[in-house]
């Protein structure tokens, strides 16, 4: 369950980002979750609301920014979305869609006071 | 805590020793975001602060680092990834004992607990470390370059680095490796590329562990091997032994290709 750690490095750029803006307080924050990123939603919404407790993020409300995977095709070319690394290309019948869109995995916004 | 498999904490320990949090160096890492206030769209006592950044932007960095310390030192850091009971330390433990005099050689062992399988390692005469990640389901960059403050560096040779049996989170986490190599071993599902896709795509070679037993299973290793270029149709596969010592030169001809490439 690598949630944890990433829900720990989210709140280590949230901390990051409270210094160097001066915020004392967050009340939502906003994360970018690819389809093809390797991380479960609800395991990222457990994990975080454990890891945030009593830091400024304590209570924060999460919104995850859900953005879907977009493969191009390593062998026609052919763009498509893809909600599985192993897909089919529907053009060629290839395999080996190469990741174009769909995979990050972002803090994006922050609501702060 | 997570309730699934119990990572998160802190309780890491290298050599048996707690790891401090953060780094050793002097040299701090850099992450400025670069934030850009857009204002107006929090409430009254709110504002809006966009970040844009990659939550694994920091172990990147670091994992950075770390292939540039194996770069000039002239080292090839391989890490070796698999679930629990592939045969990753018997396989590792004989690619020592064919490669030991040829050049230094180091390991770094991630585990959850126990020194065991440092050493079964050091019984070969190869220095190894022990990284205990207490909770936690797989080795990340800082834990990697916190070992390496705490022992000899193989300079000139090869550091394999043998992660936490699990197929899922360590493929997140770049080490500073110069390739992962994932084992699959023959008693386990053939169908585990396509049930961990994550791992089998970010590997460059796949050991396919056990054919010595083939014989006694059911087992599939056409389709295992169709399944795995499913996901990665540029994945080398080696169909291996670390018992009979089936396909042992083919797995050692790939390191010492991967040794040239990194020198």
């Amino acid at each position: 369950m690598h949630e944890m750690s990433l829900a720990g490095s989210a709140l280590q750029i949230i901390e990051d980002a409270a210094r160097t803006q001066s915020f004392k307080r967050v009340r939502k924050v906003w994360l970018e979750i690819g389809e093809l990123s390797c991380v479960e939603k609800e395991a990222m919404r457990f994990c975080f609301d454990t890891v945030v407790k009593d830091s400024i993020a304590d209570g924060a409300q999460l919104e995850i920014v859900e953005t879907a995977g977009r493969g191009r095709c390593t062998q026609c070319g052919n763009e498509t979305q893809i909600a599985t690394l192993y897909e089919v290309c529907p053009q060629c019948g290839g395999y080996g869609m190469q990741v174009i869109a769909g995979d990050a995995m972002r803090v994006k916004e922050l609501e702060v006071e | 805590m997570c309730t699934t498999c119990g990572c998160g904490s802190n309780e890491v320990l290298i050599r048996g020793r707690q790891a401090g949090r953060g780094r050793k160096t002097d040299a701090p890492v850099r992450f400025r975001p670069h934030a850009v206030e857009t204002g107006g769209k929090g409430s009254d006592a709110t504002r809006i602060i966009k970040l844009e950044q990659d939550i694994l932007a920091r172990n990147d960095y670091v994992a950075d680092q770390n292939r540039r310390l194996f770069s000039v030192n002239n080292i090839l850091a391989l890490n070796l990834v698999s679930s629990p009971g592939s045969g990753k330390t018997t396989l590792l433990v004989r690619t020592l004992e064919a490669l030991k005099g040829e050049f230094p050689l180091a390991v770094i062992e991630g585990d959850q607990q126990t020194d065991n399988d440092a050493e079964r390692i050091r019984a070969t005469g190869v220095d190894a470390i022990q990284i205990n990640t207490g909770k936690g389901c797989h080795l990340d960059a800082s834990m990697i370059e916190r070992a390496m403050q705490q022992m000899t560096l193989p300079r000139g040779g090869t550091l394999f680095i043998e992660n936490v049996g699990n197929l899922v989170c360590p493929a997140a986490f770049d080490l500073g490796e110069a390739a992962k190599v994932v084992v699959l071993s023959v008693t386990e599902g053939e169908d585990k590329p396509l049930k961990y896709p994550d791992m089998f795509r970010a590997a460059r070679l796949m050991l396919l562990n056990k054919c010595d037993l083939l014989p006694h299973l059911i087992f599939d290793v056409v389709r295992a091997e169709e399944y795995a270029r499913r996901v990665n149709p540029a994945i080398r596969i080696i169909r291996i032994s670390a018992s009979s010592g089936e396909g042992m030169t083919e797995w050692l001809a790939w390191l010492a290709a991967e040794k040239q490439a990194c020198a």
